[in-house]
């Protein structure tokens, strides 16, 4: 094999050029899309590492999965730690006839449906919750998402920060000032890692709409009878 | 020859009793599958079937096109055939029976063909056949050849008429097979099977045979029952269902291996049954679904997720216009939502069952001192169901900057929960 045709593989990239030809899809917050250059990329892993839950790590997806929503895929729930609170996600304005949540009982089945429906293409975003360390399994999802052209969202705790991932995009999440959060880049496949944003997420009621750009702010957040 | 004969030339010999009832099954099955090709067909027991295929040509591209079909799918079913066509339905059972595997097109040629045929070709009793044979007939062509009233009074009419008929010199009606209105295909396995999965390699033929019948019967079915029958008359069923009629066999044998994957059997199993209820026509919805690539896949994920970790495992979500918060939501299937919310302002998580939450001198605590945020909800509802809540809700953070949906209870004790998170 020679160098021109390893460097055709689509899971080789080079450090240090900014690839156009990765998809991205908004994140809804401006700040945010121009650190990622576009948005959230498609088709690859995304790892958020957070130190502890309640920082609003879930909250920075929503404009985007409200987006997602609206297309014919599902937004897919692998073993959520809790209940996705269907109130919170209907004002978020995300169409719920989308949300498909899996629970699997033992956690090779959790495995197995995670890499089902990142490989699938059925869905536009699968969220997961995993507590693996074996980068084999990871790198396996992450080919598994190129394949389906999925974004694969994976919630990681902060002890996984040191460990090498495949992940296209691994971000550190932090509590910010006023309730806001603070993104920064570990890794991604364009380019350096890059200094951190700070998000106003801020949990005034309906901040996190006038702070984001998506179609979701204009009408959908608002129910229809009010 | 005599099997004691037999067993005196060969002394290691292993005798094997024909089961003719499985062989009528069997070729019921194999003319239920073999609709797909032909609306025609008629059994010719116990090891001959015979499909009408002139009007299926144009449908299959032409005749090389079908055959080609025809043995593919045969060899899937695990069947050694031979296949043989001609302008009379006794003349192409003639020649399958000799194993000569031609397709005679025209009838002023079957006579030519059928003569070097030995006469065992010829489906008749022992007793006729021995009769033509003292008569020094070897041949087809040699019994062709014999003066017509001779051969009426020494074979008897029906012979003559059989000849005849072979030749296409009068017209020969066909009592047409038809199938039963519901699939059932019975298999009893040559030795007890242990393994689950050992089991799909049989099933799958059985599928085939499934597909086959329903493309003749030009529906699909919504779900499919697998029984595994073990020793003592028990049996385990294991319900295929899909989101949608269908008659894929790829799609079905994914789903069976999904379950049989997860299946721990407890006993051997010694017959199979699949079954599949009346076939529903594919209608427009359903056509048009299997147009649209991704709609299908869409359905074979589903379905794939829920045959392997059963059908509660996967979730819709339903909001729904409630007060009391654990009531708020609900469960639903896939696909089809409620969306009534009151637009509230309300956390991404909420627990399953609310924590109670520590107090230190009167303040809640939850990995540190929650700091409660000004605003408080009241929510007092449900008192006609005895369901009864009355709490004040509170947004709360703690000093590592987790935000959280506690309340207090409003009588009682008046104990601090933790109920949502702000994720």
């Amino acid at each position: 094999m020679n160098l021109d045709t390893l460097l055709q593989r689509p899971d080789v990239w080079r450090g240090g050029q900014i690839s156009a030809a990765v998809k991205t899809v908004s994140s809804g917050f401006d700040e945010l899309d121009a650190l990622l250059a576009g948005g959230w990329p498609q088709g690859a892993l995304t790892e958020l590492i957070m130190p502890h839950q309640g920082i609003g790590g879930l909250r920075l997806l929503m404009p985007a999965l409200a987006q997602l929503s609206r297309d014919d895929r599902w937004i897919c729930w692998v073993a959520p730690p809790h209940i996705p609170y269907a109130p919170a996600l209907v004002s978020a304005g995300i169409d719920l006839s989308r949300v498909l949540l899996v629970h699997p009982r033992a956690r090779q089945d959790g495995l197995w449906a995670l890499e089902q429906s990142l490989r699938s293409g059925n869905c536009g975003a699968v969220l997961a919750w995993p507590t693996l360390e074996d980068s084999v399994i990871l790198r396996r999802l992450q080919l598994a998402a190129e394949a389906g052209n999925t974004l694969g969202f994976l919630f990681r705790s902060q002890r996984h920060v040191r460990r090498p991932s495949p992940a296209a995009l691994r971000l550190q999440l932090e509590p910010g000032t006023g309730g806001g959060l603070s993104v920064s880049i570990l890794k991604r496949r364009a380019g350096r890692a890059a200094g951190a944003v700070h998000l106003d997420t801020s949990l005034q009621h309906g901040s996190l709409a006038l702070h984001s750009r998506t179609p979701t702010a204009a009408g959908h957040t608002q129910p229809q009878w009010q | 020859m005599p099997v004691a004969a037999a067993r005196a030339l060969a002394h290691d010999l292993v005798v094997h009793v024909v089961d003719r009832k499985a062989v009528q099954e069997a070729l019921c099955g194999l003319a239920d599958w073999a609709f797909q090709f032909s609306s025609w067909i008629s059994l010719y027991p116990p090891y001959a079937l015979l499909l009408e295929v002139q009007g299926s040509f144009t449908l299959f591209g032409g005749q090389a096109a079908l055959l080609k079909n025809l043995r593919t799918g045969l060899a899937a079913l695990g069947y050694k055939t031979r296949l043989a066509g001609a302008p009379t339905p006794l003349a192409a059972f003639s020649l399958a029976r000799c194993g000569s595997e031609q397709m005679i097109e025209a009838q002023h040629q079957l006579a030519a063909v059928l003569a070097p045929l030995p006469i065992s070709a010829l489906d008749w009793e022992q007793t006729l056949l021995d009769r033509l044979d003292g008569m020094g007939v070897r041949r087809l062509g040699d019994a062709l050849r014999l003066p017509r009233d001779g051969l009426a009074r020494r074979l008897g009419q029906q012979s003559l008429l059989y000849l005849d008929r072979m030749l296409g010199r009068c017209p020969h009606p066909q009592d047409l097979y038809q199938s039963a209105p519901e699939f059932r295909r019975h298999l009893q396995l040559v030795s007890e099977v242990e393994q689950a999965q050992a089991l799909l390699f049989v099933l799958q033929r059985l599928i085939l045979e499934l597909c086959g019948w329903l493309q003749g019967q030009g529906g699909g079915v919504q779900s499919f029952t697998v029984r595994l029958l073990h020793r003592e008359r028990r049996h385990t069923d294991l319900c295929i269902g899909m989101h949608r009629e269908s008659r894929d066999a790829g799609q079905f044998t994914t789903l069976l291996r999904e379950r049989l994957e997860r299946l721990d059997l407890q006993q051997p199993v010694s017959e199979i049954e699949l079954c599949a209820g009346q076939a529903v026509k594919l209608d427009a919805r359903s056509l048009d679904l299997f147009e649209k690539a991704d709609a299908q896949e869409q359905i074979d994920l589903l379905d794939r997720l829920r045959a392997r970790l059963g059908d509660k495992a996967v979730q819709g979500l339903s909001a729904i216009a409630e007060h009391r918060p654990e009531y708020a939501w609900s469960y639903s299937e896939p696909g089809v939502s409620r969306k009534d919310s009151r637009d509230q302002h309300r956390p991404l998580w909420l627990l399953s069952v609310p924590r109670q939450l520590e107090t230190r001198g009167g303040c809640p605590h939850w990995h540190g001192r929650l700091k409660l945020q000004a605003s408080r909800e009241r929510i007092e509802s449900g008192w006609w169901d005895g369901r009864d809540i009355a709490r004040d809700y509170f947004i709360a953070t703690n000093p590592s900057g987790s935000c959280y949906w506690i309340y207090r209870e409003l009588a009682g004790e008046r104990r601090w929960y933790l109920q949502g998170v702000f994720e």
